[in-house]
């Protein structure tokens, strides 16, 4: 599919892309969690970035950062170090890990783009007076972006992007939704693609692609496939690579609770209520991240009614290696699909480097043996 | 007191100090045949409402350095990571998941000043043990304490004082908790007192001691036991002092220490150092316990703790905490800063390579990091961290030349 393409292009060269998003006047803020507001950035006529590692040695990036650092904090950092990231024009920290929460300071004191912000919303998402802080802080935010703009932020506005944002998120659920009903219409790589390259590329460019690749997959029958239907849970999978091997080995993913995929884009945002606060309602409301809080066993509950809800005969963890939030949630979450007869396999990644051929082989025993 | 040891150098309050402590962790234990509660509650949590309530406060944490002390963190690590808790996880939650043997809380309360750890740590514990789970959630203050935090902690307190009546079906009491209000404040201050004895040269203890003694004010902090224990130690330092007793004998280099201690090597980094003529005579570590009290008021506790709680020394941005450490640096006229590089604590680590950056060019002094972990030995390499320390204590002497 052509449109599909478009999405794998995107994502080979980042800074290609930035140059791109600049040539429209538009200033890049990167962010690197979830939860980081895009309405409000995306309101304030800023071209909200996820940022991922580029990959590259860590070399700069010693000099912050010990060995024992998520591969994902210590990448980013070395990118913006060695000015790969050189096309921003800001960042936004929103609170999360006790590591991204570290990167905000060493990031803050490095200086290197115009605009700064920490949006430190609550770890709990539970009370009433965490829902008051939450719009409390995006309030306060908006008007750093206010500040930084040199102009009003009209409800208007974000109403606006509101919907920009909710078509974008209503057309990746559907993919998603149409992948688990029709397993196999589209390539896991594909899949990995189109979710990053929303993230990353224009907004109106992904507005304008997703409806009609959506369009395609409903008129695409189901392939003849006998894939095992595999769940992916973690915090980011930012290789195309492990979708193809889990293909190769004879899965098929039909769901993730991840932070690039699922639950980055489930949940829409009341378009008739005021902005801020139906903002706020949709961080509260979410499928929610291990560095926040909603109940003991929330996302123990979600992981299982999510593999349920797309019949897998697996769960397969990815953990980024020193993620505190994630390895901690592990055992019980295991535990919580291993009652419900869901067979897990833990493959804890480096975003560094991969062993593929290592992964390979522990994804065929797995799908083989569920 | 009867025990004075032949030793010189030896405190008498640290028998006193065992002596409180055995019959606190009795209290805790026997707790339910007394009819009372217990409440787990992080190190950094304010405890002061627990103890107005009658409710009786374990510190896992404390615990965890117990184990550590007592070289039991190996084994336990390790059962925690055959229950899948990965091996890069900080060892005090690890070692505490793995072996119980604490009193059984009643609930537990959680306070995410110190990290995000506390907060996945207390989740686990609270489907273990099927209690309520109070968290105070205090958003860290990268630059600045803003108005909106200061509303949220505010109320959260008021639903902290909510969840505790409605736990222990009583009434909460208002002026005791005036009272314990007034004696956490004081016994903060005296702590404070006794860290800076250690600025006279030479230093009546080190800071291997105050890792030591600060366990009572983790642990008792708003009981009158608390205030007279550190009213006599105070008073011990100040004795040694006049009497010209240093903990080092021969105290010549003066070291600040950054980040918890090495629990399972404590003595032999203390003997490493001592036989430099080196004292450890302050770290950022132990301060945390009184760094606050400059936003408490002791005459308007409940509202004021809120930012006590929210800006304590972790919760706080690495170029604040490089700050400190500079007002340390001077306030205990140290020639050299250890810093451990912890690989079980990640907020009190990153930012130490920013913060050492800082410390070189803003001072002239040596520093040094070392890798390890304050319980799992398996990350501590003794040869490496000795050679280390024995070129750096070269460094500092050189330069003392
Ligand atoms: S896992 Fe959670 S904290 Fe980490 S980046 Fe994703 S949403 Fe943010
Ligand atoms: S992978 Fe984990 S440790 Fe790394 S940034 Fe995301 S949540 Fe934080
Ligand atoms: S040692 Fe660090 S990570 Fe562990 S509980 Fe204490 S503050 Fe949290």
């Amino acid at each position: 599919m052509k449109e599909i393409k478009i999405f794998h292009n995107a994502l080979k060269d980042v800074s290609a892309l930035a140059s791109k998003i600049k040539e429209n006047q538009k200033k890049i803020i990167g962010y690197l969690c979830s939860y980081a507001p895009e309405e409000l950035i995306y309101a304030a006529g800023f071209h909200p970035m996820r940022l991922f590692s580029s990959k590259s040695d860590i070399i700069l990036a010693e000099n912050h950062l010990q060995t024992y650092c998520c591969s994902l904090v210590r990448g980013i950092l070395e990118d913006s170090l060695s000015g790969r990231l050189d096309f921003l024009d800001g960042t936004v920290f929103p609170h999360t890990c006790d590591s991204i929460q570290r990167l905000s300071d060493i990031w803050r004191m490095q200086g290197r783009y115009e605009f700064f912000a920490d949006v430190i919303l609550p770890a709990k998402l539970n009370t009433q007076s965490a829902r008051t802080y939450m719009v409390d802080v995006l309030t306060r935010f908006k008007k750093d972006l206010e500040a930084a703009i040199n102009r009003e932020i009209t409800d208007a506005d974000l109403q606006k992007s509101i919907k920009k944002f909710n078509l974008i998120r209503s057309n990746l659920s559907k993919i998603y939704a149409l992948q688990s009903k029709k397993p196999g219409i589209i390539k896991g790589a594909d899949l990995y693609a189109i979710v990053k390259g929303s993230m990353i590329m224009d907004k109106d460019e992904v507005a304008n692609l997703l409806p009609v690749i959506v369009n395609n997959l409903e008129k695409t029958d189901a392939p003849e496939t006998k894939g095992k239907r595999i769940v992916l849970t973690g915090s980011i999978c930012d290789s195309p690579d492990i979708y193809s091997v889990i293909e190769t080995a004879g899965g098929i993913i039909v769901g993730d609770d991840l932070c690039t995929g699922q639950r980055w884009f489930e949940g829409l945002t009341l378009e008739d209520d005021a902005p801020l606060v139906a903002i706020a309602e949709r961080y509260m409301g979410r499928m929610i991240c291990p560095a926040k809080h909603s109940s003991p066993t929330a996302r123990g509950e979600n992981i299982v009614s999510l593999a349920r809800k797309n019949k897998a005969a697996g769960v397969v963890f990815l953990l980024l290696k020193f993620c505190d939030p994630h390895a901690f949630d592990y055992p019980y979450l295991k535990e919580f699909l291993e009652k419900e007869g869901i067979k897990t396999l833990l493959i804890e990644i480096d975003d560094q480097q991969q062993n593929l051929g290592q992964l390979s082989t522990r994804f065929e025993t797995f799908i083989h043996y569920i | 007191m009867s025990d004075k040891s032949s030793d010189p150098k030896k405190i008498n309050c640290a028998k006193k100090m065992r002596d409180i402590m055995t019959t606190y962790y009795l209290d805790a234990m026997t707790a339910e045949q007394n009819n009372k509660q217990v409440a787990w509650i992080t190190s950094g949590g304010p405890v002061e409402p627990l103890v107005a309530m009658d409710i009786i406060p374990i510190y896992p944490e404390n615990h965890g350095a117990m184990i550590g002390a007592s070289k039991m963190g190996e084994d336990l690590c390790i059962k925690a990571e055959n229950m899948g808790y990965s091996s890069d996880l900080c060892s005090y939650a690890r070692t505490d998941i793995s072996i119980g043997g604490l009193p059984k809380p009643d609930m537990l309360i959680c306070c995410n000043n110190i990290c995000g750890t506390v907060l996945k740590w207390y989740e686990v514990q609270a489907r273990y043990y099927n209690v309520p789970l109070f968290i105070l959630d205090t958003p860290i203050c990268h630059t600045r304490y803003s108005p909106e935090v200061a509303k949220y902690v505010r109320a959260q307190i008021d639903e902290y004082i909510i969840f505790l009546e409605k736990i222990t079906k009583r009434k909460f009491d208002y002026d005791k908790m005036a009272q314990v209000g007034k004696l956490a404040y004081e016994s903060q201050v005296l702590w404070q007192k006794v860290l800076n004895t250690t600025a006279h040269k030479p230093s009546p203890m080190s800071a291997f001691d105050a890792f030591f003694f600060l366990a009572l004010i983790v642990t008792l902090r708003g009981t009158q036991i608390a205030v007279g224990f550190y009213k006599d130690l105070l008073a011990e330092m100040r004795q040694r002092i006049k009497d010209g007793i240093s903990m080092v004998p021969n105290e010549k280099h003066r070291l600040l220490w950054d980040n918890l201690p090495i629990w399972y090597r404590l003595k032999w980094l203390s003997n490493k150092f001592s036989d430099h003529n080196a004292c450890l005579v302050a770290d950022t570590y132990t301060s945390a316990w009184c760094g606050a009290i400059k936003y408490t008021d002791k005459n308007n506790f409940l509202d004021s703790i809120a930012e006590a709680y929210t800006r304590i020394y972790l919760n706080i941005g690495v170029d604040q905490m490089a700050n400190q450490v500079l007002d340390m640096i001077k306030f205990y006229d140290v020639n050299g800063f250890v810093m451990h590089s912890n690989r079980s604590c990640k907020p009190y680590s990153f930012g130490q390579m920013d913060i050492m950056r800082i410390v070189r060019e803003k001072t002239d002094i040596p520093v040094l990091m070392i890798e390890a972990d304050m319980v799992d030995p398996r990350n501590f390499s003794h040869s490496q961290v000795e050679t280390r320390i024995d070129a750096f204590m070269e460094i500092i002497k050189q330069r003392s030349r």
